[in-house]
């Protein structure tokens, strides 16, 4: 049953959060403070992951080619593939739910229990749109992250294949052109988005709700990476069954 | 002026606020008081309307907050000023910010209006010098000092401080207790202080109101609060060792 509450509380959250908007001047600064906050903050870690995961990615596959009938150019296709479709969308995703959601849920929690929340809500202030309106919007750019990741993950890979000796720079190239399907961007990119929402939402949600102090703040934090991340590969598995299967 | 009728409020199946009316009056110091776990917060919470009453009403000069719709209500907390116990300002904000932030959200005043207004009330709080310090660079005294001046910036009618001087030493204590008053009397406020700490009843309980065990066991004022009969609120007002000394001490005359 309290999951059944949780849920409940949770979807009753976001319709609240787009009632009784907070001054658009104020609002606007908001989002630009948390794209900084939540985006360009992120772009190092996710730019390092994503060349060094690439790179593995090239380097395990150009290891299990023993057959001399498969062609090197398969080590870019693969690359390609696994970058674009799952690496870059899901697993960064994932990290971000520990870095953003962590960051999400404890700034809101500590909020909470300093009595700040209370105090927007005194002061007539829709804490909800206040708080976690601007962190929606500015995860909109977030799959410009994850396009960075995929281009990063592509550059390791190619880095790793042929720089490492590998394969040429011809059979890589070829390889990652090889079958392109322009669709499995876009199921790529649609993912993004909603994983987006996730990002923005479950941790807000952890840290609004949360009773407690500072112990609580912690707990909370590790909650919202849980429940996160067992949300984002829900909804990846539903979509992908949706979209490619 | 606000006043509290017949308000009863529960949680589950523990009654909280057991039903009891009482008004406060604009240009004096309202006090709560009472023990722990008599009600306090939760009363004033209910007339903040953070807690919705399950009777009872409470009426803002004339109005019933129950009966204003959403953005009345909305209109009517912008004309309350609150002091949390743990002063709650916002941590990514210096103080000039925090005290510019009603001003920021509720009128259309540009930013130099603005930063002029928080300047005007940053004298008046007698805090200087801390205009672009975080919240975590000053102490527990100034921090109370900006809930002040953020409370009051907006020109509130109603001022609600829960503990005000919780956490401060005697003198800083007495300093926030008198600055309140002095901030009541010069903008006509309607003021509620929940409090336990006698030292504010001697000094600034023009209205004293006692709650114990979810009831209005007393009212009256800071002098009378001294010579009632009523036992409760003499164990609670003489539970304090230097109030049972002067009491002794008048007796022994």
């Amino acid at each position: 049953m309290s999951y059944l509450h949780s849920i409940g509380a949770y979807f009753i959250m976001i319709k609240d959060t787009f009632v009784k908007p907070t001054k658009g001047k104020v609002l606007s600064d908001l989002i630009f403070k948390e794209i900084d906050d939540l985006i360009i903050g992120s772009l190092g870690i996710v730019a390092f992951i994503s060349f060094f995961v690439g790179g593995v990615v090239a380097i395990q596959t150009a290891l299990n080619l023993n057959n001399p009938l498969i062609p090197k150019s398969l080590i870019g296709f693969a690359a390609r593939q696994s970058v674009i479709l799952e690496f870059a969308p899901t697993f960064i995703s994932i990290i971000m739910a520990g870095k953003v959601g962590s960051f999400i849920t404890s700034s809101i929690g500590t909020m909470r229990v300093t009595e700040q929340i209370d105090a927007l809500e005194v002061m007539g202030i829709n804490s909800l749109n206040y708080l976690i309106f601007p962190k929606i919007v500015a995860m909109l750019v977030y799959p410009f992250v994850i396009a960075i990741a995929m281009f990063l993950g592509i550059i390791g890979a190619y880095t790793a294949a042929v720089y490492g000796g590998f394969t040429s720079n011809d059979a890589f190239l070829s390889g990652l052109q090889e079958d392109f399907i322009p669709f499995q961007l876009f199921y790529a990119f649609f993912k993004t988005f909603l994983f987006a929402f996730l990002l923005a939402t479950i941790p807000s949600y952890h840290g609004y709700f949360m009773r407690g102090g500072a112990l609580e703040v912690g707990k909370a934090s590790t909650t919202s990476f849980v429940w996160t991340s067992v949300a984002i590969i829900l909804v990846n598995f539903i979509v992908t069954q949706l979209l490619l299967s | 002026m606000i006043e509290v009728k017949n308000i009863r409020k529960g949680f589950g199946d523990v009654e909280v606020l057991k039903g009891f009316s009482t008004t406060f009056k604009p240009g004096q110091t309202n006090l709560i008081i009472g023990q722990s776990g008599s009600g306090k917060t939760v009363f004033l919470k209910t007339m903040l309307g953070l807690h919705k009453p399950d009777s009872g009403q409470i009426i803002y000069d004339g109005n019933a907050y129950s009966d204003l719709n959403e953005e009345q209500q909305r209109d009517l907390r912008e004309q309350i000023g609150m002091v949390f116990q743990g002063s709650a300002l916002f941590d990514s904000m210096t103080v000039e910010e925090n005290i510019a932030f009603p001003l920021k959200m509720f009128t259309k005043m540009k930013k130099k209006e603005r930063i002029a207004r928080a300047n005007e009330v940053i004298q008046r709080v007698n805090l200087e010098n801390a205009n672009h310090k975080l919240p975590s660079e000053i102490s527990g005294g100034m921090q109370k000092r900006v809930a002040i001046a953020r409370a009051i910036v907006n020109n509130p009618k109603y001022l609600f401080c829960d503990e005000p001087n919780s956490g401060l030493d005697p003198n800083t204590a007495t300093v926030i207790d008198n600055l309140i008053r002095e901030i009541t009397i010069e903008y006509d406020i309607t003021t509620i202080i929940n409090t336990h700490d006698m030292n504010s009843v001697m000094e600034i309980g023009d209205h004293i109101v006692y709650l114990q065990k979810g009831h209005l066991a007393w009212e009256g004022t800071r002098h009378e609060i001294f010579k009632t009969d009523n036992k409760d609120v003499t164990n609670f007002v003489y539970s304090s060792n230097l109030f049972k000394m002067v009491r002794e001490a008048q007796n022994a005359k």
